[in-house]
């Protein structure tokens, strides 16, 4: 689990600065500012638009293009749960049924108490040994219900 | 002490490879290795013995204690005990050119790769000079392994051939390690366990058509794969395989690795390129090819992994050794990922021709379930569903078009008897629904009124009239995509359409009893 810092203009600026002479840079940027304060700040938009000689509005556009990238910090964990084909062949949906169904959330959304965010990822390249998941960094195979709420118990 | 190897695949990970290791320290010298790709006997580990390596798996911690109280280090008899890895049926009936090194050696040592005919090919590249190694790739008759299947070397003869080069106008090597599809995962393999080969590949690669700069696109899915591609880049940085002066030769060459950020599309060519300019990854009409006009508008050589790291084997051992095996068009190997519901899924490297049948049952040995084979998806979320009628097709880039499918990147994806194809059709639409960049009509709303015309028949609404429809409708996204995801959704869709059309029909026969 990652430990966010709470968005703060300087360090922001800092981070477009360090970044902003790389080719292509805008990616590169919103990875490190998400890593960072945990998601891409509604007010660093106007900040990469400035630095990049973009406008807001292209920043917003390529900040919404990518599934990863946020617009408010993940719970204190991040569970990325694997949908695709593969996975599937193993019992995938169902899975992701319980899952939704114990944490009390649908995907994309974070547990009351903050302790968990549900993301569907399409291929971890897992997929001889699904379902799959990654929590955090960290990556799980084979799972079941009873193998994945140990998972959670064993992160909380 | 003895010496054990121990996989850090993402895979073996996942499975407690990290576990095994630690239970190990103290007892053995542990050397981590990417995977051999037996992945349900993965974490698989390796004593070293003077009769060669002895293989142990599948191993868990828990394992451990008994493992070498029994005598492991010794390679002793036990359950576990599986022989010399490379007599196991599975790695036995394998050509590995690709993956040779794969789960054999340390993939962040240098030494190691070299002991392994690591940097050979680069070397015979940099004696040839560019416009021989350009030739050698194509009398290689490799073809690209993302799926395209395009000559290699003619996408690199063209951009040789395209103004600039060293000292003059940039051009550039891009590495599409975007492996999107579902059921692949030798990309994330190879990157994990044998990096070196695919910076060599890329070496190559550069100075054939004069690039001076390289970048790799690596999915922010693959966390691992990034971590130990960055390492190994700063290893052969300090060792002056990559730098200003690649291993003395006077060419310039360096690589930088980009991670994506959740799109699938992006593993298209055109948007990756986009991708890495700094924009949202949308697909660029073509012509300009990117061999002339690419990544910043310069002459830029994309291809994936597997074949940039296909590249040294081809010099090392001559474009007369790949080209030797294969199956019509198709020449060398692929390795093909087997996923899913598969007793035996894993990486399995052979020269193309293997029929869909053999691979499944023979080497994937059936079902994990159990349960009749009832449909396999071959070349990931935009490849067909075959049904076992059709399991004489030879794994091939013609004989699977001719079939209305594709081979794609490799991937093989088995199903057993509780699939319902009219529900992976509808999730056919709605990854591409989600996936869909949003330039081309077709793909961005056809998707979406796919999802609701099948979600129609399945509710047993019009039957007929709306299998009209999606016929229809997957005639639109076929030829008004620019890029194969609005252009290939089709395949799933139809196949799942053309061989399982009782699973299309359910809910009207149960309106009927």
């Amino acid at each position: 689990m990652a430990d966010y810092e709470p968005w703060n203009e300087v360090r922001g600026a800092e981070i477009i600065a360090g970044l902003a002479t790389r080719d292509g840079a805008a990616i590169p940027i919103l990875h490190a500012l998400q890593e960072a304060f945990g998601c891409v700040p509604a007010a660093a938009v106007p900040m990469i638009a400035e630095t990049l000689n973009l406008t807001r509005a292209e920043v917003h556009g390529i900040v919404t293009f990518y599934h990863d990238f946020r617009s408010h910090p993940p719970g204190r964990h991040v569970l990325k749960l694997c949908r695709a084909e593969a996975c599937q062949s193993l019992g995938a949906d169902a899975l992701a049924a319980h899952v939704r169904n114990r944490l009390g959330v649908d995907w994309h959304a974070t547990t009351k108490d903050g302790a968990v965010t549900l993301e569907p990822v399409f291929c971890l390249g897992l997929c001889a040994i699904g379902p799959s998941a990654l929590l955090d960094d960290k990556p799980l195979a084979r799972l079941d219900p009873a193998r994945i709420e140990a998972e959670l118990e064993a992160a909380a | 002490m003895t010496r054990v190897f121990v996989p850090r695949d993402a895979a073996a990970l996942a499975l407690g490879a990290d576990a095994v290791a630690a239970a190990l320290a103290g007892h053995a010298a542990v050397t981590r290795t990417g995977s051999r790709g037996l992945f349900w006997l993965e974490p698989m580990i390796e004593v070293e013995t003077p009769q060669g390596r002895i293989a142990f798996g599948p191993v868990t911690a828990r394992d451990v204690p008994e493992l070498l109280s029994a005598g492991l280090l010794d390679a002793a008899p036990h359950r576990l005990r599986l022989g010399k890895p490379e007599d196991h049926p599975f790695l036995a009936r394998q050509t590995r050119f690709t993956f040779s090194r794969c789960g054999i050696t340390d993939p962040l040592s240098l030494d190691d790769y070299r002991a392994h005919g690591g940097l050979k090919g680069l070397a015979r590249a940099l004696e040839l000079g560019p416009a021989r190694t350009v030739e050698e790739v194509t009398k290689s008759g490799l073809r690209g392994r993302g799926g395209a299947g395009f000559p290699t070397g003619i996408k690199w003869k063209t951009t040789a051939d395209a103004p600039g080069g060293q000292g003059g106008e940039q051009k550039y090597i891009v590495c599409n390690a975007d492996e999107g599809d579902s059921g692949t995962y030798a990309d994330r393999m190879l990157m994990e366990g044998d990096p070196f080969a695919l910076i060599e590949g890329m070496a190559i690669a550069a100075i054939s058509v004069g690039a001076t700069k390289g970048f790799v696109y690596t999915r922010s899915e693959y966390p691992h794969a990034i971590a130990t591609f960055n390492a190994a880049l700063a290893i052969v940085r300090q060792e002056g395989v990559l730098g200003a002066d690649v291993l003395g030769s006077g060419h310039a060459f360096d690589i930088e690795q980009r991670v994506g950020a959740g799109a699938y599309v992006c593993g298209e060519e055109t948007s990756l390129l986009d991708s890495l300019e700094g924009k949202r990854g949308q697909v660029r009409a073509k012509p300009p090819l990117p061999a002339h006009r690419g990544l910043f508008g310069k002459p830029t050589v994309v291809n994936n992994v597997i074949t940039l790291a296909s590249v040294p084997f081809v010099l090392a051992e001559g474009a007369a050794a790949y080209q030797g095996i294969g199956y019509g068009r198709s020449r060398g190997t692929m390795p093909i990922q087997l996923a899913g519901n598969v007793c035996y899924a894993g990486l399995f490297e052979a020269g193309f021709g293997l029929t869909l049948g053999e691979i499944v049952n023979d080497i994937g040995g059936g079902t994990l379930s159990g349960r009749p084979v009832r449909a396999v998806q071959v070349g990931g979320p935009l490849g067909a569903y075959f049904p076992p009628s059709l399991f004489d097709t030879p794994f091939d880039y013609e004989a699977f078009a001719a079939r209305d499918g594709l081979i794609g990147h490799g991937g093989v994806v088995v199903f057993d008897d509780t699939v319902d194809l009219a529900a992976q059709a509808r999730f056919a639409m709605e990854f591409c629904s989600v996936e869909s960049c949003g330039k081309c009509t077709p793909c961005r709303i056809g998707s979406v009124r796919g999802m609701e015309v099948i979600d129609r028949i399945m509710a047993g609404d019009r039957v007929d009239m709306h299998l009209e429809l999606l016929t229809d409708l997957c005639h639109t996204m076929k030829f008004g995509s620019l890029c194969a995801l609005g252009g290939f959704i089709p395949y799933p869709v139809m196949s799942a359409l053309t061989h399982f059309p009782e699973d299309f029909r359910a809910p009207q026969k149960v309106a009927a009893e």
